[in-house]
């Protein structure tokens, strides 16, 4: 297919480079250097997809970042995209790309109905209708406006690309490379100072790449290319394009992305699709220029209506052009720049200009190249349906209220505009507090509250010289403040063509007896009548109208139609705009991939995955893992065709029988070193530790200041001002931080030293009736026999010349150790204590088996310590010393912790002695009692006893205490379950506790 | 990303750093008999300004030390940074 649209002599595409690509299924050629949109447009095509309300037909409004209409679903290299501008989307080889918002196809719409129906859809229609009956929202309604909404599909496959984070630090960051950015970067790199230049595109030099203008005898993109090109080659400068600056954050922290690969047909091996960077600048300099206004009129979104500053790009950067017949629509010079260039390529157009008499050189050049011009006139409504056919145009009278005889005139494009508004999104992020210029009809940056400055045609200013000199001016002001230097640039002679004021025209009046619909927001389909409606209905913010009526919600976030929309508020209520006030802009400026924000922190790689010495071994010995925290933990250990609940039984009973070895290397351990340790230790946990003898340890709670239990664990002394703490695998982090807390801000008189041990050791817990047997033989030389280490006894041990530590405690009910080496060694120890636990058939344990051993003896863990309970709950009231205070222990005298029926710990048991108890499930007294049926307490932890060879679960029980006995009921709303139940006490296992004292 | 002078490490972004509360609360001596209300302000009731604000923060994922910022909860402005040692002034 022949792109008839394409110009032979003009555009900065690389036409020795054809490509080929599909849209909606049928195959285009385009150059290397198109844009999606600018091959498109090439190729005559300019329904590229439906509205998102309407349905109706959408061609291209713009050639950048400020499109509203042509959203596509793009396909590259077997993914699929959605939400992607085509008139941002480079063209690569190969590409694919479908329209949105329409079905069966872009041609023949059935959502094209709402347009018909649409006085039945104005401003806040949803809000009303589909409020009742409410029966109705689940099965009908949503679904319903569920697939009529969205644009694009996201895809639920897992995304292959890989993007990256970066941090970076700079003296000067600046965004947007048009002219003012060139100059202030350049001026600014060469006085010493360490540069980023961001520019969004492709291509650098903004505004420059399409003007006629003169600096320094070079034309402006040759001038820019100049600039680029010395600043690559400085050290002190980072050019980055295809990067856009979406985000200005607290402290001067700026974000970018930057698009690595996603204008090729697929990234290149080992570089990643997107890159975020967040950048930390000391000064900001915002050069992100300026977007032109539409103006208002009927059916003004139909295709072909465009910007005439897009229709000006795609003829000089890409040599298309958007119609052979264009009708140009103006209040100001800019419409006249397009027209000469449609003139110089040897295209006829016509302009209706909105002012009377405008004189100036750009108006003068027009006239003497022959264009048609009529003066005070306007387009009152676009004619055509899928693109443009004809414009229906009159006369305006000077007071802009009275439209003369409408005349038809011919045309296949209608390109706008209504003047330029300031991209003040990043000053206004920083917290710039914007204000409003009455010259230019727009806000424009004020005070600036971080170290942010906005130049050129974001600051409202207009003209090449004065751009350029103040934009130099100020990269060399910045950087002599940071770098000391002095060097200065020398300023080019400009020659630019004068313009002349605009008209503040924005909106043309209806035609008497016509109801055009006049757009606003292109991407919303909001249009003027909505927001008179929602004015109408009492909404008075700028921010309630946005929400009511959509407007400037969109994913263009209203870069084409907040202004108007202001306009139009400030008409009715009869206010001056910046009384009206514009809405926050908050960022992202423009959309950001999920992918780039989330970088490559997905999967296993969203937090640190921590092993222990001996997971390999665990591995080799068809461990299943359980994430515990960060770290991986066996849950147990398959054999043949077991499943959790039968090896977990199997594993628990050899403990009980023989003996089991779990890795307890996950529990968290702090070294306490200092004369005052003993004090910390005894002010930190709730029982007395000024006592404990060396080589002994002790069974310790902590507390948090306001009474709920925060940890527990075993503190061991080793040596005279030398302690071993152990906290669980979960709270280890915050412990330290805990003890860090009190001893640098509480108590800084305390003379001790805290540090994390937890990596440094490598644990194993031996447990059961012959794990001592198994120690005697593990340490021949030390003396491990009931009175050379008695319980909670602690000794040094030499395992085969491994250093060891050697702790007597049990946490399974069994007579147990904890046998601790540096983590080195680790593997060296478990694969000792395997080997010769093999007379005595040892097996190893998982966390699934440990959960077993500690609910029968009823040892509370992380599902009671819940953050919830105090240490009456957990039957840890013995632990409470009297005789001294520590943290948390006033709030114990709290009302609700002493009341007389207060929570406690208890253990349930089914009483067919067969039906599992699902955790969570709720206990009350009668099963049918009416709802909502009193909750007694809840099922903390269930296990089957290996012991008793039934279900035993604990709970967290009101008035536990005097319960033990009592038939209740488990219930469980989610399992659809209501078992009866007796309480029992919560040591199932060995209640006195003879087994861990043997 | 809030920038955060530590004073014994320099300026750290935020992520180092985990947020500790207001700083100008003292915990009631050990062993003191204090009643309910002046304990229940210690441990729940905080002013919860807006603007300058004194407030604890740990170097967490640097030198791990405790340290007071003074900050505008409004603004984010950060005013001055001090050792846990230091008092406010």
């Amino acid at each position: 297919m022949p792109q008839s649209f394409r110009l032979e002599n003009i555009g900065l595409i690389n036409r020795n480079k054809k490509l080929s690509f599909k849209f909606n299924g049928k195959t285009y050629f385009g150059y290397e250097g198109d844009t999606l949109a600018s091959a498109l447009i090439a190729n005559g095509v300019h329904l590229i997809g439906r509205s998102f309300k309407y349905h109706r037909p959408r061609g291209f409004f713009g050639a950048g970042v400020d499109e509203p209409y042509a959203i596509v679903q793009l396909y590259r290299n077997g993914e699929t995209e959605p939400n992607i501008k085509a008139t941002e989307q480079e063209l690569f080889e190969g590409l694919e790309a479908k329209s949105v918002n329409c079905w069966p196809s872009v041609n023949f719409d059935v959502g094209a109905i709402n347009n018909f129906l649409k006085i039945f859809l104005p401003a806040g229609f949803y809000y009303k209708t589909f409020m009742w009956p409410k029966s109705f929202w689940y099965k009908i309604y949503e679904p319903f406006i569920r697939k009529a909404a969205g644009l694009g599909v996201a895809s639920i496959e897992h995304d292959k690309e890989r993007y990256e984070h970066k941090y970076e630090y700079c003296d000067l960051l600046i965004a947007g490379s048009g002219p003012s950015g060139l100059a202030s970067a350049y001026a600014a790199a060469k006085n010493g100072a360490r540069v980023i230049l961001a520019e969004d595109k492709s291509r650098f030099g903004g505004t420059l790449l399409t003007s006629e203008v003169n600096i320094g005898n070079k034309s402006g993109k040759e001038w820019a290319d100049g600039i680029i090109s010395e600043l690559k080659e400085m050290p002190n400068v980072t050019v980055k394009n295809r990067s856009q600056v979406f985000g200005y954050y607290d402290h001067n922290m700026l974000v970018m992305s930057e698009r690595i690969s996603d204008h090729l047909p697929e990234t290149k091996k080992f570089h990643p699709k997107q890159r975020l960077w967040y950048i930390r600048a000391k000064e900001v300099l915002i050069s992100s220029g300026s977007i032109e206004r539409p103006i208002v009129f009927g059916n003004n979104d139909t295709p072909g209506v465009m910007l005439s500053s897009a229709a000006k790009e795609y003829l000089k950067v890409y040599g298309v052009l958007v119609g052979k017949n264009p009708l140009i629509f103006t209040n100001n010079d800019s419409g006249y720049e397009t027209a000469i260039e449609f003139k110089k390529n040897g295209i006829e157009s016509v302009i209706l200009d909105t002012r009377k008499n405008p004189q100036s050189e750009i108006v003068e050049e027009a006239k003497n190249l022959g264009i048609k011009i009529k003066f005070s006139y306007v387009v009152v409504a676009a004619q055509g349906y899928k693109k443009v056919k004809s414009a229906d145009i009159a006369k305006i009278s000077d007071d802009k209220e009275q439209l003369g005889v409408i005349e038809n005139i011919k045309c296949d494009c209608i390109c706008v505009s209504g003047f330029w508004t300031p991209t003040i999104h990043l000053a206004s992020q920083s917290g710039n507090k914007t204000k409003f210029n009455e010259d230019i009809d727009a806000f424009v940056p004020g005070v600036s509250k971080q170290n942010e400055k906005t130049l050129g045609a974001a600051n409202g200013v207009y003209t090449l010289d004065e751009t350029l000199k103040s934009s130099l001016e100020i990269g060399h002001k910045l950087s002599k403040k940071i770098t000391k230097s002095d060097n200065k640039i020398s300023f080019p002679n400009v020659v630019e063509k004068k313009s002349t004021v605009h008209d503040k025209f924005w909106c043309v009046p209806l035609p008497k007896g016509k109801s055009y619909k006049r757009f606003l927001d292109f991407q919303n389909d909001v249009a003027v009548s909505d927001v008179e409606i929602a004015l109408k209905e009492g909404y008075r913010s700028i921010e309630h109208v946005k929400r009511y009526t959509t407007l400037g919600m969109a994913t263009d976030q209203g870069k084409t139609s907040n202004l108007n929309g202001l306009q139009l508020v400030s008409k009715i209520e009869n206010k001056v705009v910046p009384n009206v006030g514009h809405t926050t802009f908050r960022p992202p400026y423009t959309p950001v991939s999920i992918g780039a924000i989330v970088g490559r922190e997905v999967g296993k790689h969203s937090k640190p995955t921590r092993k222990s010495p001996m997971h390999l071994w665990h591995e080799k010995n068809n461990a299943i893992f359980v994430d515990a925290g960060v770290w991986l933990r066996p849950r147990y250990y398959k054999q043949g065709n077991e499943n959790l609940f039968e090896a977990s039984k199997r594993e628990a009973k050899n403990v009980r029988t023989n003996v089991g070895v779990c890795d307890v290397t996950t529990l968290g351990k702090i070294d306490i070193k200092g004369p005052d340790a003993a004090e910390l230790l005894n002010r930190v946990y709730t029982n007395a530790w000024l006592k404990l003898p060396v080589g002994k340890a002790r069974y310790g709670v902590m507390l948090r200041e306001d009474g709920i239990v925060m940890d527990d664990g075993t503190t061991t002394r080793i040596s005279e001002n030398h302690y071993h703490m152990t906290t669980t695998t979960a709270q280890a982090a915050n412990v330290l931080s805990h003890l860090e807390y009190y001893l640098q801000l509480v108590w800084p008189e305390l003379n001790v030293n805290v540090v994390s041990t937890t990596e440094q050791w490598a644990g194993a817990a031996i447990a059961g009736p012959k794990s001592r047997d198994l120690l005697q033989k593990l340490f021949p030389n030390n003396d491990v026999s009931k009175e050379g280490l008695p319980f909670m006894g602690f000794m040094e041990g030499d395992l085969f010349g491994v250093k060891a530590r050697i702790f007597r405690i049990s946490f399974s009910g069994e007579l147990a150790y904890e046998v601790n080496v540096e983590s080195d060694n680790g593997n060296f120890m478990w694969e000792k204590i395997m080997e010769l636990g093999q007379e005595f058939k040892i097996q190893p344990y998982g966390t699934e088996a440990l959960s077993t051993l500690r609910i029968e003896m009823g040892h509370v863990a992380g599902s009671e310590l819940d953050g919830r309970t105090i240490p009456y709950d957990n039957s840890l009231e013995g632990l409470l010393s009297k005789k001294k205070d520590f943290i948390g222990k006033r709030s114990l005298t709290r009302a609700a912790f002493t009341a007389i029926d207060r929570q406690k710990v208890v253990g349930v048991v089914p009483l067919d002695k067969k039906t599992s108890i699902p955790e969570g499930s709720h206990l009350v007294k009668d099963s049918n009692a009416p709802l909502p049926n009193p909750k007694l307490g809840y099922i903390s932890a269930s296990c089957w006893s290996v012991e008793y060879d039934n279900p035993f679960s604990l709970a967290i029980l009101k008035d536990g205490k005097n319960m033990i006995g009592e038939k209740l009921f488990v219930m469980s709303p989610l399992k659809n379950k209501v078992i009866p139940v007796e309480i029992v006490s919560s040591h199932y296992v060995d209640p006195k506790g003879e087994r861990v004292r043997s | 990303m809030l920038h955060i002078k530590c004073p014994h490490c320099g300026m750290r972004s935020q992520n180092e750093f985990s947020y500790g509360g207001d700083a100008s609360v003292k915990r009631p001596e050990l062993g003191k008999e204090i009643s309910d209300e002046e304990w229940n302000n210690f441990v729940y009731n905080r002013k919860s300004l807006r603007g300058k604000h004194w407030e604890l923060w740990q170097h967490l994922s640097g030198c791990r030390q405790w340290i007071k910022v003074e900050r505008d909860t409004a603004t984010h402005e950060i005013f001055k940074t001090l050792k846990a040692n230091e008092e406010i002034s």
